[in-house]
């Protein structure tokens, strides 16, 4: 499976200047997997992710798409290739929805060819698989946080990419609007195929969406699998420094995550 | 490769295309365009005003030349004083006007691009006030050809540029962090500046005051052809890397992402716009406030969600054409340096445009 996957990293240094986050670190994204990468602040999750989508270069080893470092592939070659929803976008003032979505067509763009059939055809479908296409005459500025992140996606999706890596895209929406962030996630993955790649915070959500789970701490990986097979107090523990207990999700039947309760019993911080 | 993917469904919707654009498409699709019918029509409007003006220009003065005279002068023909003053006086002024005008209009663009800052001209990013301490430095110590004027004003631009990016320098460049650093060099080169003052003797120190107001009075055809060589071989280059600029504007990852690359395209527009801010400088001294208003006008008239260099550049030449004609006339027979007419008609308009934009609430 190693050899085969789409991507996947080898003895990865990743820093930022001369701050080593990750040291020798190996990493594969099964193919067409709902991966998730979990673990605490600052544990390197984000940076990870950074790596795989080649927006921070590894102080060594490599980061393989397909097959071949993806350092030696064109720009928009790679971006025709795999996706990347980073942590903060910036809209532009005054800008339509239609006109950021259709902005996901630039790997598949050049001078000659600015607005084909088919960027019409798949930016559409991109809005109408993210529910936004009642919005696409609106400017982003009107729109509520859930609504902007979907418009962010489906830029994303209108890319083509087979691969699609997602930076924390729950951080800055409420409850229901993570869950049908996730869920749309899932659906895509579900319906139409693509390998995801998703940072997340919330342990919970992450072992009710993912098909493989990534725990990271101090910049390695600690476990990694199947949450049914992998989550476990211990590991919690060992990994947040949280005691917790773990029971089924009555919805998913997937592990979930209770912390136990301490109140009143005096704690001593590391 | 992209086998996984369900291809579009031919079945969607009406046809649909970004908000307020034409598409033209090839009968086999091979070649498609898109078009902003705004943007043509703003960019069309200021080559007309900036042409008339032109016209204007060439024809009023002290000495009138007759609107129906003009085009017989300009290809030499009619009395010899028309033809010395439109050949060899006013057209080449205001050719340089309108060079000058586009030059810090584009590079105001891209600077303001990058910088994802309105504030992130080159007057405010050190660019200027570097040009100034290396004129200065010329005048005061080298002596005061316009030759040497240009080269130390070049220079010091390029010299300071390179200083506040290095600094500003870390995982790329950063907007404010730009801004920032400019800021601080430039006080300090100010300061330099006024050292240097206080030790020149006064006609010295007159002559580099009234050089760093900026001013078109006395430029001639070499001027003209220094600034519009500048624009034309660098002005391509940016216009090249536009489009890649606009999808910087959603964040340096967000480009990134979708197969732009932002650090080679960062370091050429830098690069590209900061000697062409060079180029106007040394032709016209640092004429304030035309690289920051004009890429801030052009964009509320064309509406476009992003930086437009075209308008850009036409509403830096329009801007600048225009304020040296008020610059000539204004107060005539005595001539106005054209910085201090750039601030007043730019600054109001600006202030307009944002007054009715914030009534308007779409601010």
């Amino acid at each position: 499976m190693t050899q085969d996957a789409r991507l996947s990293g080898r003895d990865l240094t990743l820093a930022y200047d001369q701050r080593v986050i990750s040291r020798d670190l190996a990493v594969t994204i099964p193919d067409n997997s709902f991966t998730v990468i979990v673990g605490p602040n600052a544990c390197g999750k984000s940076t990870l992710l950074r790596a795989l989508s080649r927006t921070l270069k590894p102080a060594e080893g490599s980061v393989l798409l397909d097959g071949q470092v993806i350092g030696s592939y064109p720009a928009k070659e790679v971006a025709r290739r795999l996706g990347l929803l980073p942590q903060t976008s910036i809209a532009p003032d005054g800008i339509g929805v239609a006109d950021l979505v259709a902005r996901g067509r630039f790997p598949h763009q050049s001078f000659l060819r600015q607005w084909s059939a088919q960027d019409e055809a798949v930016v559409a479908e991109a809005m109408e698989s993210t529910g936004v296409s009642a919005l696409a005459d609106r400017s982003v500025d009107e729109l509520s946080g859930g609504q902007r992140q979907r418009v962010w996606l489906a830029m994303v999706l209108a890319q083509q990419t087979p691969l699609l890596l997602l930076d924390e895209p729950t951080t800055y929406l409420d409850i229901a609007h993570q869950m049908d962030m996730l869920d749309l996630c899932a659906d895509l993955h579900a319906e139409r195929g693509h390998t995801l790649v998703a940072v997340l915070h919330d342990l919970n959500h992450a072992c009710r969406y993912a098909t493989h789970l990534i725990v990271m701490k101090d910049g390695t990986i600690v476990a990694e699998g199947e949450p049914a097979t992998i989550v476990t107090a211990d590991l919690v523990e060992k990994v947040f420094g949280l005691p917790v207990r773990v029971i089924e999700d009555p919805e998913t039947a997937t592990p979930m995550i209770v912390p136990v309760d301490r109140r009143g019993v005096r704690r001593v911080h590391d | 490769m992209n086998e996984t993917l369900t291809s579009a469904r031919p079945d969607t919707a009406a046809p649909f295309r970004p908000r307020d654009t034409l598409a033209w498409r090839s009968p086999k699709g091979r070649l498609s365009f898109l078009m902003r019918p705004r943007t043509l029509v703003v960019c069309l409007a200021l080559v007309a005003v900036t042409f008339v003006t032109l016209v204007v220009s060439v024809s009023v003065g002290d000495y009138e030349i007759p609107l129906p005279v003009v085009p017989g002068a300009l290809i030499g023909q009619g009395e010899r004083l028309d033809v010395f003053f439109v050949q060899g006086v006013r057209l080449p002024r205001a050719l340089t006007a309108i060079g000058v005008g586009a030059a810090l209009g584009i590079a105001g663009a891209v600077f303001q691009s990058l910088s994802r800052n309105a504030l992130g001209s080159p007057d405010i990013i050190g660019f200027t006030s570097g040009a100034a301490t290396g004129a200065v430095f010329a005048i005061l110590v080298v002596g005061a050809s316009r030759v040497v004027v240009s080269l130390g004003a070049i220079a010091g631009g390029l010299v300071t540029a390179a200083v506040v990016y290095l600094l500003a320098m870390r995982n790329g460049v950063q907007g404010y962090r730009l801004v920032l650093v400019g800021i601080g060099v430039s006080a300090m080169l100010a300061s330099v500046r006024d050292y240097m003052m206080t030790r020149a003797d006064l006609t010295d120190a007159l002559g580099a005051q009234i050089w760093m107001i900026g001013s078109l009075n006395n430029r001639g055809w070499g001027e003209a052809a220094a600034v519009w060589i500048g624009v034309a071989l660098l002005a391509p280059v940016l216009l090249a890397l536009g489009r890649r600029m606009r999808f910087m504007e959603l964040g340096e990852d967000t480009a990134r992402g979708l197969g732009v690359p932002t650090r080679s395209t960062q370091v050429i527009a830098l690069a590209v716009a900061s000697a062409l801010t060079g180029a106007a400088i040394a032709v016209a001294g640092p004429i304030g406030f035309v690289a920051l208003a004009a890429p801030q006008l052009a964009r509320r008239l064309t509406r476009t969600g992003g930086t437009t260099l075209v308008g850009s550049a036409l509403m830096g030449a329009t801007l600048l054409v225009v304020a040296d004609l008020v610059a000539l006339r204004a107060l005539a027979p005595t001539q106005l340096p054209v910085g201090v007419v750039t601030a007043v008609i730019g600054g109001g308009y600006l202030i307009w445009l944002l007054y009715t934009e914030w009534r308007g609430g779409r601010a």
